[in-house]
C-alpha cells in the first residue's frame, strides 16, 4: 500500500482554482521532487497536504497511510506523521522555541503511545540534532523564529523535522533564500533523515536543491496539474532547457504563494 | 431634586453618620472633600473623561461604609507613619474627580509608609486590601482604601498593592506615591476583585528630579473597573507605565493614564496590553502632556488588544497635548485577533487547536509579564494566566 495516494485533487482559494486534478503516488522510502514555475500550485499542494483551511478542496481524494487525509484536522495529520517545512516559517513572539517544540513532540509521542519527555530528556534529544543543523543552542530559548535570519528559520524547520521524525515530510521551497553553504547544511540535515520508512516530497523551483537532495522521482507541475514525471535526470533537463521547453510558462501573478 | 442630589443623597447620610475624625484637620479635609463630591456628583458618559464608562450601577446602589481588611508586610527599614496634614492628600486632587473626593470624604483607615532617604529596600512592601463578606454590616459594602508612600531622596523600593474581596461591593481606592529626587520606585497593583465588584482607583505618583517610577497595573477581576494612573514628572525623571487587563463575560475595564511632563529631559514609556473575551469592554485612554518647559521630552505609548470573541469591544485613544517644540512623542494602538498563520503553524506541529489558541494568548501577555521583577508575583501571575488560558486545552 502506498503511503500517500493523491487522486484527481482539486483545490481553490477564494474563487480561483489552483489545483486542477493532481495525481500522485508516494511510497515509503521515496523522495519525490515537485518542480514548476511560480504560480503552478506547488505551495498550494504542500499546504493542502498539511491542512491549511485557507484552501478549499473541491474534488478528489488523498489517502495517507490508509486513512482519508482530507477529513483530518491539521494537528491530527501532524500526529499521524505528516510534517510541512514551511516556505515562510511563522514568527511567534512570546513562545520559546524550546517550549513549542517540546509541546509538539510530547503531543505526538502521546499520540503514538510513547512516554512523554521531561525537560532534561528533551534537551539530550535535541542537542545532537542541533549540532547536525549547526544551530546554536541559545536558539532554543528564543521565541519561535522571531528575529531569526532567513537561513536560521529554514534550519529551524529541518531541525523540527529531525526532532518530530515524521513519516511523510513535505519541504516547501526549503532552498529559497539560502546561500550555498546554508543550503548544504539544510540538505545534509534532510539527507540524514532519509529512511526506508520515511517519504519526502521536496517542492522547489530550482534544480540546485536537487543536486544536494537527490530525488527518486521528479514531477513538473503546471497550472495545477502534473504535466510530466520522470527520474532525477528530468530536473537536469529542466535546468538546461527551462520550463518553456515543456510549454510551461511562469505566471506573473502567483497566488499560490503565501 | 436634581439628578446629582438624588445620587449623592444617601452618601450624605453615610457621611453625616460617620464618626467624626479624631483630628480636626482630617475632619476639615473630609468636609471639604464631601462638599466637592456633592457639587460634582458622579460623572456621566457626557463627561469626556468617562465617555465609555457608565458608573450608573455605582451611583444608583446604596452602599454601606466599611473598612477593608488590611494586611501589611514590610521590611524593617520602612517606617509606618501616622497620618499628618503635612503630607496627606497633597497629590491626588479631588477638585475634578468625584471618586477621589468621595475617598477623601471617608478618609479614616489610612496607610502611610516612609522609605527614608538613601535607603535601598530589597524586599517588597506588600499592601493587601480585602473586602470580605460581612453580613453583620449589611450588603453592598463600600470601602475607601487610602495609601500614601513617601520615598526619600535616592531611596529605592518595590511596592505591591493587591485588591481582592468576596461578593458585591465597591472599592474606591486612592494611592499617592511621592518619589524623591533620584529615587527608584517599582509599583505593582494587582486588581483581583470579585467578579461582581466595582473597583475605582486612582494612583497618583509625583516624581522628583531624575527619579524613576514604574507602575505595573494588572487588572483581572471586577464587574466594573476604572484605573487612573497619573504620573507628574520633574526634570530628567522617568516614568514607565505598564498594564495588563484580562476580561471576559460582561466585565468592563477602563484604564486611564496621564503622564505630565512639566520639566525638560523627562522620559516616559507606556505599554498596556489587554485580552478580551465574551462581551467584555475595555477602554484605554493615554494622555500625555508635555508642558512648555518640558523640552527634550521623549515619550512612547503603546496599547495592544487581543480580542478572542466577536462581541468584545475595545475603545482606545491616545491624547497628546504638546506645548513644547523639541520633543519626541510616539503612540500606537492595535486591536487584533489571534494570528491565523501562527495558529496553523502550531497545529501543523501536532499542537491541538485549543491548546494553540491558549499558547498564543498566553504569549501575547508574555512581554508585560516579563517586566515584572518580583519573582513571587510573576510566578503567581503566570499561574493565573496558565489557568485562565489552559482550561479548555487538550
Amino acid at each position: 500500500m502506498a503511503l500517500l495516494e493523491i487522486v484527481d485533487l482539486h483545490a481553490k482559494v477564494g474563487d480561483r482554482e489552483i489545483l486542477q486534478g493532481i495525481n500522485l503516488t508516494v511510497n515509503a522510502g521515496e523522495v519525490h521532487a515537485i518542480m514548476g514555475p511560480n504560480g503552478s500550485g506547488k505551495s498550494t499542494l504542500a499546504q493542502v497536504l498539511a491542512g491549511r483551511e485557507l484552501y478549499v478542496v473541491t474534488g478528489g481524494s488523498v489517502t495517507y497511510d490508509g486513512k482519508d487525509l482530507l477529513a483530518m484536522a491539521p494537528e491530527d495529520r501532524a500526529r499521524e506523521g505528516i510534517f510541512l517545512a514551511f516556505q515562510y516559517p511563522v514568527e511567534i513572539p512570546g513562545v520559546s522555541n524550546m517550549y513549542f517544540l517540546k509541546a509538539a513532540l510530547n503531543t505526538i509521542r502521546k499520540h503514538r503511545g510513547i512516554e512523554e519527555l521531561d525537560a532534561m530528556d528533551f534537551l539530550n534529544l535535541v542537542r545532537d540534532k542541533m549540532q547536525i543543523m549547526k544551530m546554536d543552542q541559545t536558539l532554543l530559548n528564543r521565541p519561535v523564529n522571531a528575529g531569526f535570519s532567513g537561513g536560521e528559520k529554514k534550519r529551524n524547520e529541518i531541525f523540527q523535522m529531525a526532532v518530530l521524525e515524521p513519516k511523510l515530510a513535505v519541504l516547501d521551497e526549503t532552498d529559497s533564500g539560502l546561500d550555498i553553504d546554508a543550503l548544504r547544511v539544510v540538505a545534509a540535515g534532510v539527507n540524514a533523515m532519509r529512511d526506508p520508512r520515511r517519504a519526502m516530497i521536496v517542492v522547489t523551483h530550482y534544480q540546485r536543491l536537487l543536486s544536494e537532495i537527490v530525488p527518486d522521482f521528479v514531477h513538473v507541475l503546471a497550472e495545477g496539474r502534473i504535466v510530466k514525471s520522470g527520474g532525477k535526470e528530468l530536473a537536469l533537463e529542466l535546468e538546461a532547457e527551462g520550463y518553456e521547453s515543456l510549454g510551461v510558462y511562469e505566471e506573473p501573478e502567483a497566488v499560490g504563494k503565501l | 431634586m436634581t439628578a446629582v442630589a438624588e445620587q449623592t443623597g444617601h452618601w450624605l447620610e453615610q457621611f453625616t453618620n460617620q464618626c467624626p475624625a479624631a483630628e480636626p484637620w482630617i475632619q476639615a479635609l473630609r468636609d471639604r472633600a464631601f462638599a466637592r463630591f456633592a457639587e460634582l456628583g458622579f460623572p456621566t458618559t457626557h463627561d469626556e473623561e468617562w465617555r465609555f464608562t457608565n458608573v450608573a450601577p455605582i451611583a444608583r446602589t446604596s452602599f454601606t461604609p466599611a473598612y477593608p481588611d488590611k494586611l501589611l508586610v514590610y521590611p524593617e527599614s520602612v517606617k509606618e507613619l501616622d497620618p499628618s496634614e503635612v503630607y496627606l492628600a497633597k497629590h491626588a486632587a479631588f477638585d475634578q474627580n468625584a471618586f477621589v473626593a468621595l475617598n477623601t470624604a471617608f478618609l479614616g483607615y489610612v496607610t502611610v509608609f516612609q522609605v527614608p532617604r538613601g535607603v535601598v529596600v530589597e524586599e517588597p512592601i506588600e499592601i493587601t486590601y480585602e473586602v470580605p463578606e460581612r453580613p453583620d454590616l449589611g450588603t453592598n459594602l463600600a470601602a475607601h482604601p487610602r495609601t500614601l508612600i513617601l520615598v526619600g531622596e535616592g531611596a529605592q523600593c518595590t511596592i505591591v498593592e493587591t485588591y481582592k474581596g468576596t461578593g458585591t461591593y465597591f472599592t474606591n481606592a486612592v494611592t499617592e506615591i511621592v518619589v524623591g529626587d533620584r529615587a527608584v520606585v517599582d509599583h505593582y497593583k494587582v486588581q483581583q476583585e470579585s467578579i461582581d465588584a466595582f473597583h475605582i482607583a486612582t494612583l497618583q505618583a509625583t516624581l522628583g528630579r531624575s527619579a524613576a517610577f514604574t507602575s505595573h497595573s494588572i487588572s483581572l477581576g471586577g464587574a466594573l473597573v476604572r484605573n487612573d494612573v497619573n504620573a507628574t514628572l520633574a526634570e530628567g525623571s522617568d516614568a514607565t507605565l505598564n498594564g495588563l487587563y484580562i476580561v471576559n463575560g460582561t466585565q468592563h475595564v477602563d484604564n486611564h493614564t496621564m503622564i505630565d511632563h512639566t520639566m525638560p529631559h523627562g522620559t516616559s514609556h507606556e505599554l498596556y496590553k489587554g485580552i478580551l473575551d465574551g462581551k467584555a469592554h475595555a477602554v484605554f485612554n493615554g494622555r500625555i502632556i508635555v508642558r512648555k518647559d518640558a523640552q527634550k521630552t521623549d515619550s512612547k505609548q503603546t496599547n495592544k488588544n487581543l480580542v478572542l470573541s466577536d462581541d468584545a469591544v475595545v475603545d482606545t485613544k491616545p491624547e497628546l497635548q504638546i506645548f513644547a517644540d523639541d520633543v519626541r512623542c510616539t503612540h500606537g494602538a492595535t486591536i487584533g485577533q489571534l494570528d491565523a498563520e501562527a495558529l496553523f503553524y502550531l497545529q501543523s506541529r501536532g499542537i491541538g487547536k485549543s491548546q494553540a489558541r491558549s499558547l498564543l494568548t498566553y504569549a501575547f501577555a508574555q512581554d508585560v509579564v516579563d517586566r515584572i521583577k518580583v519573582q513571587s508575583l510573576r510566578d503567581s501571575l503566570e499561574r493565573i494566566l496558565f489557568e485562565k488560558f489552559h482550561e479548555h486545552a487538550d
